[in-house]
């Protein structure tokens, strides 16, 4: 509740802030320490300490794994804001309006990963999306920002459209939006009408976390917002959504029904195959993270299957693994001029830093032992395999993952083993170094001790 | 009335929303069939708050739910529905202003 509470609050701090405030640097500060001060109070409420008592008629809950999980997606954020906080004054004049917005977004990360209500998650993804839409065209001039804001609009308000229908039908079959409730009306046997509105529940989700078939508008989403914004929305959003995804399962003591369990084993092989297969063929640097991230996706939905605990510790940790590593190559790119391959040609002789930590970066997203990104694909395989079904899906994502190596190391190669023309001039300033080679060793901390991530979820 | 009716007119709303969706190319009239969209939800929720009230009062204590929340649900819609609303006109006004138009075989720039 800490999070909820204080972010809106800070949001609305924020855009005082753009009002009232004219320096950059100190609306910079505001949003750091507000983000600090956020972190602080989720993990104070670990230990029990409430901002107020707020009577949410069994509409939120709060159990140890939201809070563990509100708490990466914050210091994954906090982690964005360092590197990347001096870049999103070139995109435009409305900083504080930009920190604002995420400070909604990460009000609504909180809503959505702690719902116990389906009211509370269609206002959390809602709270999720609406200041996406705008940050995605937050570059008003530029045509790219333009198409890609509406495209995303549309299609975010389209799904929205499914998953209320979905959660209609579901009303309609149980005469409640509780999902511990539910468990009681459910059990003599499921009638059409659930199946119906799970399905749909489904789709809607699926287009939100951008799972294949569902995916089409993530690449040019991605490709076409400001490359400061794709990278929040690449991963704390994504997450966050797989977190409200997961919940939708594990909310209720209902045994999934079966059908619905083959549709998402081939939801998550769609994922995977396309998602890999179409990031072989990219030219452009920023656009093959966009089908990685659909990839890495399918890598998240295997979470959906297994409903032990490897399933939810495997989730936070892809979390951690996969946000931090995309925001340090996202931040990485931000400063190139170029964002095709050929740009990264011998960035290692000129930048030999940027080129050592985005080699970690990239090892951990194709998930090469000793980083966290191995860690997180073994744990959420082994909870797929601990379920005991779709042994075929696991050979296909294992497979998959190989395929994943040659787009990644070809980023590598590029760095290492090709000569540039011209150098690029990057403004890189000594702190942003610094900020790279934490999360470099922060990923390969993961990956050494993942169970760190996990002591504070049981106790 | 029988709850079918309103269940065949949501459905049919609905229908006819994704059908503009998908096969309309002004970017307001795409917008006003997602809100026939939602105003199918809502029919519907309110129609099946209806629906378990009925029931609830046949058997109090059934399910524990006596039908309110499905009509609260649809302020929530209405709410969320408005700041849609706002954020979408004015992306469509910046589209326009920029292209002139509102079409949307214009966004296929992204796609190389």
């Amino acid at each position: 509740m800490n999070a909820i509470l204080f972010s809106a609050v800070w949001g609305v701090v924020m855009m005082f802030c753009g009002a009232f405030v004219n320096k950059a640097a100190t609306v910079r500060n505001a949003a750091v320490t507000g983000l600090v001060l956020l972190i602080i109070l989720n993990i104070a409420e670990l230990y029990g300490f409430r901002l107020m008592r707020v009577d949410t008629h069994g509409m939120l809950a709060f159990n140890s794994f939201t809070l563990v999980f509100n708490t990466v997606a914050f210091v994954s954020t906090l982690v964005y804001f360092f590197l990347s906080a001096k870049d999103m004054e070139r995109v435009g004049v409305n900083l504080a309006e930009y920190f604002a917005l995420i400070f909604f977004v990460l009000s609504g990360v909180a809503i959505s990963s702690s719902f116990n209500s389906l009211m509370m998650l269609f206002l959390g993804i809602e709270i999720i999306s609406i200041p996406l839409y705008i940050l995605t065209g937050s570059d008003k001039k530029n045509l790219n920002s333009n198409e890609a804001s509406l495209k995303y609009f549309l299609m975010g308000s389209f799904s929205t459209g499914i998953m209320l229908m979905g959660i209609a039908l579901i009303y309609g079959a149980t005469g409640t939006f509780s999902l511990e409730r539910m468990t009681t009306v459910l059990s003599p046997g499921l009638n059409p009408l659930l199946i119906a509105g799970f399905l749909l529940l489904v789709i809607s989700m699926s287009f939100k976390v951008s799972a294949a078939p569902f995916h089409f508008w993530t690449p040019d989403v991605y490709d076409g917002a400001p490359t400061v914004f794709t990278s929040f929305m690449a991963t704390i959003v994504k997450v966050a959504a797989f977190a409200a995804f997961l919940r939708l399962f594990t909310g209720t003591n209902v045994e999934v029904p079966a059908q619905i369990k083959i549709i998402i084993a081939l939801i998550t092989a769609a994922t995977l195959f396309i998602g890999n297969i179409t990031a072989v063929f990219q030219q452009s640097v920023k656009r093959m993270l966009a089908y990685s991230s659909i990839a890495q996706a399918g890598f998240m939905c295997f979470a959906l299957f297994g409903f032990n605990d490897f399933a939810k510790e495997g989730l936070l940790l892809y979390s951690a693994a996969y946000s931090l590593a995309t925001i340090g190559v996202f931040a990485v790119l931000i400063k190139m001029k170029d964002f095709t391959f050929e740009g990264f040609n011998g960035l290692a002789s000129y930048q030999p830093l940027l080129a050592a930590t985005n080699t970690i970066f990239l090892l951990s997203l194709a998930g090469i032992p000793l980083t966290a990104g191995f860690m997180a694909k073994f744990y959420m395989l082994a909870s797929a395999i601990k379920s005991g079904a779709y042994m075929w899906l696991i050979i296909l994502a294992v497979l998959c993952a190989a395929v994943s190596v040659y787009y990644y190391f070809r980023v590598i190669q590029a760095m290492y083993f090709r000569e540039s023309k011209e150098p690029q001039a990057l403004s890189v300033s000594p702190a942003f170094k610094w900020g790279l080679i934490v999360i470099a060793a922060a990923v390969v901390f993961l990956g050494l001790f993942p169970q760190w991530l996990f002591a504070k979820l049981y106790f | 009335m029988p709850v079918n009716y309103y269940i065949f007119v949501a459905i049919a709303l609905f229908c006819i929303g994704i059908t503009g969706v998908l096969t309309r190319r002004n970017a307001i009239i795409i917008f006003m069939c997602i809100e026939i969209m939602l105003n199918a939800v809502n029919l519907l929720l309110v129609a099946f708050s209806k629906m378990h009230y009925a029931s609830h009062l046949i058997t109090p204590g059934a399910g524990g739910a006596n039908g309110t929340d499905g009509q609260l649900f649809v302020f929530f819609i209405m709410v969320v529905a408005a700041a849609e609303v706002s954020v979408g006109l004015a992306i469509i006004v910046m589209l326009y202003r920029n292209t002139h138009s509102t079409d949307v075989n214009f966004l296929n720039r992204l796609k190389n």
